[in-house]
């Protein structure tokens, strides 16, 4: 139990620790893997919560696929930092007013996050808490759900992943003219 | 003892950070990496919820949400190099032909 503490103690840490610092750097190269160190982390958290098949996924889908595209793009386009300067001057979001407002915005965002996650139910129903502690983690129940329950929205998944595949190659074609 | 409250709470602070990334950078690709950031403070509620309530369908939603956040990974990039090729610039505020 001690463990368990410690280690979501830690990769919470590491995975909000390096969040923070993606939405710091002006390198996007740097936010890309510091975004795959947190994500790193998260799938730590999920194996925390019984959830090996969704931290696997986690790692081979989120790090290793759609950062590694992320990365891709970085330097296909090559922009090493960002061109703050400019635009930042005469931006609408710099007059004093609009800022405090946002700030204003920012807090009750925070409190109604804090307000709803301390009034959630955390008692555990006595006839959940008795059923078979396996039975989350284990891939076998995930794919039987996953083809009969959920088995029509499997499919417009893949249908879904079809139409943006074909939209990004129509997107991102050079003109022939 | 680690409850379910304390994923929730691990979960809005990376929901928190990832909005505040959309607002406050000023590079679209950051942009669409602080929106990765909330798509997976959103996992992680489902995966604890799930496990709260022993039932697989939190960690299979994960999946759709996982599936649905590489189409839009996708798309966004592709849009991204488009608007890259008319104007030169990441900068969301270069990309205003559509305001009045």
């Amino acid at each position: 139990m001690a463990l368990e503490t410690i280690l979501f103690y830690v990769l919470g840490t590491l995975a909000v620790g390096s969040s923070l610092l993606v939405i710091g750097q002006r390198n996007p190269v740097y936010s890309v893997m510091l975004l795959i160190a947190s994500f790193a982390a998260l799938a730590g958290i999920y194996v925390l919560l019984d959830a090996p098949f969704t931290a696997v996924t986690q790692i081979i889908v989120y790090a290793g696929a759609i950062m590694v595209l992320f990365l891709f793009v970085v330097m296909l386009l090559n922009v090493g930092q960002e061109d703050a300067a400019e635009y930042d001057r005469s931006h609408p979001f710099n007059r004093p007013f609009v800022r405090r407002f946002g700030a204003l915005l920012g807090i009750v965002f925070v409190a109604e996050l804090a307000w709803a996650v301390w009034h959630v139910s955390t008692r555990q129903p006595a006839a959940i808490a008795a059923a078979a502690p396996g039975s989350v983690s284990s891939v076998r129940e995930i794919g039987r759900v996953l083809f009969t329950d959920y088995a029509f929205p499997f499919e417009a998944t893949s249908l879904l992943i079809l139409v943006a595949l074909v939209g990004a190659v129509v997107l991102a074609r050079q003109d022939a003219e | 003892m680690i409850t379910l409250n304390h994923y929730l709470v691990l979960s809005a602070i990376l929901f928190t950070i990832g909005t505040a990334g959309v607002f406050l950078r000023r590079n679209i690709i950051t942009v669409l990496l602080s929106i990765e950031i909330m798509l997976n403070a959103v996992n992680l509620t489902f995966v604890a919820a799930g496990r709260q309530f022993a039932a697989v369908d939190g960690q299979i939603i994960v999946f759709f949400v996982m599936t649905v956040a590489a189409a839009e990974a996708a798309v966004g990039l592709a849009l991204v190099i488009a608007l890259f090729r008319h104007r030169e610039s990441l900068n969301p505020d270069a990309f205003t032909s559509l305001k009045w």
